[in-house]
């Protein structure tokens, strides 16, 4: 059913008209409003405070690999919330519409909400999170003063804040793509899509695929180049290991997404054939093809986190990292295995026994490098003396979530099994279950873990409690019975339901989620009230609150501009812990300049060259392409005239930033 | 294990006192090869969708009914004359000769613009007699693989043109250098890229 005629291309404003305001539905009338006084109270705060100076000279032009992370975690977070605003309609929606109840939502609105959810969620909440957390830990992890290309590092911030503006603005002026979080051809081609959804979708994936890319060779080079004097490979902190895996995972898997994303914009604005159902073209191509990236980003997702939860296990146990090597391994091994293993997406395909026999044992196999991780962990655990801090407590709602979700990952690898189970409810329970308990938990337990190091004060022990039974339980309560029902048939994206007898469930994963929101309140909560007594949970020890083991934890909370006055030199694996119990003194005097690179605000510049052109390739308004086009390349260029780009800390600046650390630690101590 | 470092006598060091910056350009070279990598998994995709779709002709015409072997044969000869002439380039700035490096460039981007030129013909021509990307799944892909490739090249000589004003600026000073060695990789880069597309698409396509 299409709802709406495609409308009619004009030259001054493309396809772009009143029509494209989606007055009709208070839903989002409401929501508009909403957005806009919220927006005018932000602005009016930032004014009336004085802000704007501030926000433009020591972030949004910062190349600070430190700002530019938390920039990703703000993003990541308000991104968030609009994620979890259409998870909510969604059980909303299912939870009532029986017994020829309609629910709320037209289908229209509701195949909009379930793809942007499903979108959003990954593309810019996730990878901004992990993003984000990289940037800040990476480098202070290796010893290192920035990453290696400090201004693509914030090109790639904003491009991908780009994207996310401009899936969001599909929310007020026209509408977005009702196809599912991957389009499948030929539903996102233009005979069965003739309207602007798919395009924001691709070009808000593609503006954001291409910070994505930059950002991941950035941090590969960064580790491969950078790291301290002392950390050969085999030294590297495990997080900085699973960055690098996960940052390689994504300079081989993103450009396939671009491609993939080309020919699908080619097919709808050029009118090739390489999806569509006729004059040879083959819509299971893209299937293939965007699984094949696909099923990496998944790893690129996860592994970060396994590096968090080893560094927290290890941290909080007070011992070193039980089998550090076989981790090391254990996570190569996965970022290989994860190009071997796409398939198993669609089994139903139909590619015969052999085909999906090879593509089930490659996914079983991955469980073994997994599992031995998982083992890792608890030998870590095992005759530690474990602290339940808040970062542990998560870790160890991630090990018991995360192993039933690959289980009955395992048990979706298994093709005959698929076949009952494919796109149904099972599924969706099963990656839910592995995102929410690995990615998920593992931010949280890595916002909790080095929120003291970014800030200086430790994170409100009582409302980060709320908050962690809320969402362990409110998950468990809304994704139980999806299984259930997955089980028993119930396919996934249904608005309406015949069989009566399956709304309780659906009311219990309702009020799972409602539970769920109950925790991201809380951490809203807990987020404020730290900061409000943000005195009293100072941390007292110049920079090492936990009794950490890595260099993140040898320079001060937060850390100065340039990281580390002198770079230490790495002699073990813990080298913090190496430092410390073997006395290491920290040098008070002979400070020297310090070489960094400047701030600039071409980033920003370009990345909104780059929004204004999406929107214009979305609305047709050619003459708006070309012009931002051209101010995006020409704009590009003047950047590269620009020959100075770094200055010098005089030694004198960091002499007195150095001394203020000395009179803390002594005040501390 | 650390233990083994340990002596006695020997002070072990945890600071580096005499630290030097890392010179500036540290890591472009490693930065940009891997971009490349990154670039050429683009082409990869393009190629194997060659490879699926090359032969859905949908009852329209095939490659050996379109190519003319001996204009790409020609088209061929230009860009790797290019490739030629931008090495003589890198040979120049390594003597040290600004102007000898910005006369090679010159003749590397007229070698680019030719086979542009020749590329766009054979295009031009291709839509003209009914065989556009819009025809078949295989046009798609031989049009969407050859023209992505001449998407770069196009790219390859506005970085030309800029890199040759920045060189009369500011002569050959380290940034300029690193340039030129980055757009010599781009350079050739396309030009490895365009032998798998002269073999792949162009010879065995006219052998099927």
């Amino acid at each position: 059913m299409i709802p709406h005629p495609a409308p009619e291309t004009g030259p001054i404003l493309g396809k772009l008209s009143l029509e494209a305001l989606p007055l009709h539905e208070p839903i989002l009338v409401a929501t508009f409003i909403g957005v806009v006084l919220g927006g005018i109270a932000v602005l009016g705060l930032i004014t009336k405070f004085r802000l704007w100076g501030t926000l433009w000279t020591e972030w949004f032009t910062t190349v600070d690999h430190k700002r530019i992370g938390i920039m990703y975690m703000i993003l990541g977070l308000i991104m968030f919330l609009r994620g979890f605003a259409d998870a909510i309609m969604m059980r909303l929606q299912q939870a009532m519409a029986f017994g020829g109840s309609e629910g709320y939502l037209t289908p229209h609105h509701y195949d909009q909400v379930f793809t942007a959810h499903g979108v959003i969620m990954i593309f810019f909440v996730a990878m901004p999170f992990i993003t984000g957390l990289m940037n800040y830990v990476v480098p202070l992890q290796i010893g290192a003063r920035d990453v290696s290309f400090p201004f693509l590092n914030n090109f790639s911030f904003w491009m991908t804040t780009a994207g996310a503006v401009l899936t969001m603005i599909s929310l007020f002026i026209g509408e977005y793509a009702q196809t599912g979080w991957l389009a499948y051809p030929p539903l996102s081609g233009i005979a069965y899509s003739p309207n602007v959804g798919v395009d924001y979708y691709i070009w808000g994936l593609q503006i954001a695929g291409v910070g994505t890319t930059l950002s991941g060779i950035n941090l590969v080079v960064t580790i491969l180049k950078l790291r301290a004097p002392g950390m050969g490979l085999m030294k590297m902190p495990v997080f900085t290991w699973t960055s690098l895996c996960a940052n390689i995972l994504i300079v081989a898997s993103f450009p396939i997404l671009t491609a993939t994303l080309v020919l699908l914009s080619l097919d709808r604005y050029v009118g090739t054939n390489f999806f569509t159902n006729d004059l040879g073209g083959s819509p299971m191509m893209y299937v293939n093809l965007i699984w094949i990236w696909g099923h990496p980003e998944v790893y690129i997702l996860v592994l970060p986190l396994f590096g968090v939860f080893s560094e927290v296990t290890s941290t909080f146990s007070g011992k070193r990292l039980f089998g550090y090597t076989s981790m090391v391994y254990a996570t190569i091994c996965i970022t290989i295995l994860s190009y071997l293993v796409w398939l198993h997406h669609f089994f139903t395909m139909g590619s015969g026994a052999s085909v999906n026999s090879f593509f089930g044992i490659t996914t079983m196999v991955i469980s073994i490098p997994t599992g031995a991780k998982l083992f890792n962990w608890l030998f870590t655990m095992y005759r530690g003396r474990i602290r339940f801090e808040l970062p542990m407590m998560w870790t160890v709602a991630f090990m018991l979530t995360f192993v039933i979700g690959g289980m009955t990952g395992v048990l979706l690898a298994v093709p005959p099994a698929d076949f009952v189970l494919h796109n149904s409810l099972f599924l969706i329970a099963h990656f839910h279950n592995v995102i929410i308990g690995g990615v998920l938990f593992g931010l949280f337990a890595a916002i909790n873990y080095w929120w003291p190091k970014a800030f200086g004060y430790k994170l409100d022990v009582f409302w980060g409690k709320i908050s962690f039974w809320c969402w362990v339980v409110g998950f468990w309560v809304a994704f139980t019975p999806l299984y259930i029902l997955g089980l028993m048939g119930v396919t996934r994206r249904m608005r309406v339901f015949d069989d009566p007898s399956l709304q309780i469930w659906f009311v219990i994963a309702g009020i799972g989620a409602l539970i769920v929101a109950a925790g991201i309140g809380a951490m809203l909560v807990q987020f404020a009230v730290s900061i409000w007594r943000r005195k009293e949970l100072r941390d007292t020890t110049g920079g090492d609150p936990w009794e950490g083991r890595t260099l993140e934890w040898a320079t001060s909370s937060p850390p100065p501009d340039y990281n580390f006055a002198f770079t230490p030199v790495i002699h073990d694996l813990d080298a913090w812990y190496d430092m410390k119990t073997r006395g290491a003194q920290r040098p008070v005097d002979g400070y020297r300049d310090i070489h960094m690179p400047s701030n600039t605000g071409t980033g920003m510049i370009l990345s909104g060259f780059c929004l204004v052109m999406g929107f214009a390739l979305v609305w047709h308004i050619w003459w708006l392409v070309a012009l931002s086009f051209a101010a995006t390349i020409v704009g590009a260029i003047y950047h590269t005239f620009n020959y100075k780009r770094d200055f010098d800390i005089p030694a004198a600046t960091v002499a007195a930033v150095e001394e203020a650390r000395t009179r803390q630690l002594a005040a501390g101590a | 294990m650390s233990a083994k470092t340990i002596t006695a006598d020997a002070p072990v060091q945890f600071y580096d006192l005499d630290e030097h910056a890392h010179p500036e350009g540290y890591s472009t070279m490693l930065g940009f090869w891997i971009y490349l990598m990154s670039d050429c998994l683009i082409f990869a995709i393009l190629f194997a969708c060659y490879a699926v779709l090359g032969g859905s002709y949908a009852a329209g015409p095939a490659p050996k009914d379109l190519f003319d072997l001996k204009l790409i044969a020609l088209n061929t000869a230009m860009l790797l004359f290019s490739s030629i002439t931008y090495g003589f380039a890198v040979l120049q700035m390594q003597q040290g000769k600004v102007k000898g490096v910005q006369i090679w460039l010159a003749v590397t981007a007229l070698f680019g613009l030719a086979f542009l030129g020749i590329e766009l013909y054979e295009f031009h021509h291709l839509i003209e007699i009914g065989a556009g990307p819009q025809r078949s799944a295989f046009l798609s892909s031989f049009f969407t693989l050859v023209g992505t490739h001449g998407l770069h090249v196009t790219f390859g000589i506005i970085w030309l043109v800029t890199l040759m004003f920045q060189l009369s600026k500011h002569g050959l000073i380290a940034a300029n250098k690193r340039r030129v060695m980055c757009l010599s990789m781009f350079w050739h880069f396309l030009d490895v890229v365009w032998i798998g597309v002269f073999t792949f698409v162009y010879l065995m396509g006219v052998l099927r």
